[in-house]
């Protein structure tokens, strides 16, 4: 059945902050085999004028995918979730996600669309820090496969 | 941000080195905890073939992650990564041996842009099919 188009704009609570540790960082660097210093070494990074190590890229996912859960469990939107891939991701940074940071996603879904069964929900995660300044948006396509026939 | 490239010293044309990025079960199995990811798809070749997939699939955010590391590889500070995007078109399907499967990624200098940014457009291949479409990053050089 196709997803509920009044639900298109609707935005999501803030989440309670994710502290962003270190450790993490060099966690995720090590499982992504990239040993760019930046995301280890405090001097490193400070060398590139940051003020502690930053996170690859990528790291926010984590924590915006986590967040867009509260959408894609709404069970008034009603998403079948066994069926759903991931379509597109995009992100756009107004600074990179550094340690220390304390993180709040705010989810909107952005657009809900229906094509040869599919549902396609597009959801936008903007990531502030803890002084309510923006570091990044993350856009996520996520596509709910169309029920084989019984 | 400090990157090591100066705007002035590249052109629409201009390529990145390309990198290939191996990767194991071992390394998905790495990914998921490090990313919070537990998809059975991704470790689990039983529930991968329950759900028609090939076999086991690497993580489209590990591909992205991967990918990426060309450009911040290049640019020197992973700061200079202002956007970045990519549309997940194949899966990088990981067999369960020592060799597993290779992500080969090239990138080039697509446009330059105003404010001493320029556009990247990556290339992503496994097995000789483009996992990764619309990769794109905006970079903002020295």
């Amino acid at each position: 059945m196709a997803l509920d188009q009044s639900f298109v704009g609707r935005t999501y609570p803030p989440t309670a902050p994710y502290e962003v540790g270190r450790e993490k960082i060099r966690e995720f660097a090590e499982a992504i085999g990239d040993a760019n210093p930046a995301y280890t070494d405090q001097e490193a990074a400070k060398a590139l004028g940051h003020p502690d190590v930053v996170a690859p890229p990528t790291f926010v996912f984590a924590i915006t995918f986590k967040a867009a859960g509260q959408v894609v469990e709404d069970p008034q939107l009603g998403l079948d979730y066994s069926r759903v891939v991931h379509g597109d991701q995009k992100f756009a940074y107004t600074r990179p996600v550094r340690a220390g940071d304390r993180l709040s996603v705010t989810s909107t879904i952005e657009a809900i669309k229906s094509l040869a069964g599919n549902d396609i929900l597009d959801i936008r995660g903007e990531v502030h820090d803890e002084s309510g300044e923006h570091v990044v948006t993350a856009w996520t396509k996520l596509v709910a496969r169309a029920p084989e026939e019984a | 941000m400090t990157a090591k490239i100066a705007y002035d010293e590249v052109e629409a044309g201009t390529e990145l080195p390309a990198q290939t990025f191996p990767v194991t079960r071992a390394t998905l199995v790495r990914y998921a905890g490090a990313s919070g990811d537990f998809n059975p798809i991704h470790w689990n070749e039983k529930f991968a073939r329950e759900v028609g997939l090939p076999d086991v699939i690497a993580h489209g955010m590990f591909t992205m992650a991967e990918a990426i590391r060309v450009v911040t590889d290049w640019a020197g500070d992973p700061a200079a990564v202002v956007e970045y995007g990519v549309r997940f078109t194949k899966p990088v399907v990981v067999p369960n041996d020592d060799e597993g499967a290779v992500i080969e990624v090239s990138a080039k200098v697509a446009a330059k842009l105003d404010d001493g940014r320029v556009r990247v457009d990556l290339t992503a291949t496994s097995a000789g099919q483009k996992v990764l479409g619309m990769s794109r990053a905006v970079v903002k050089l020295a």
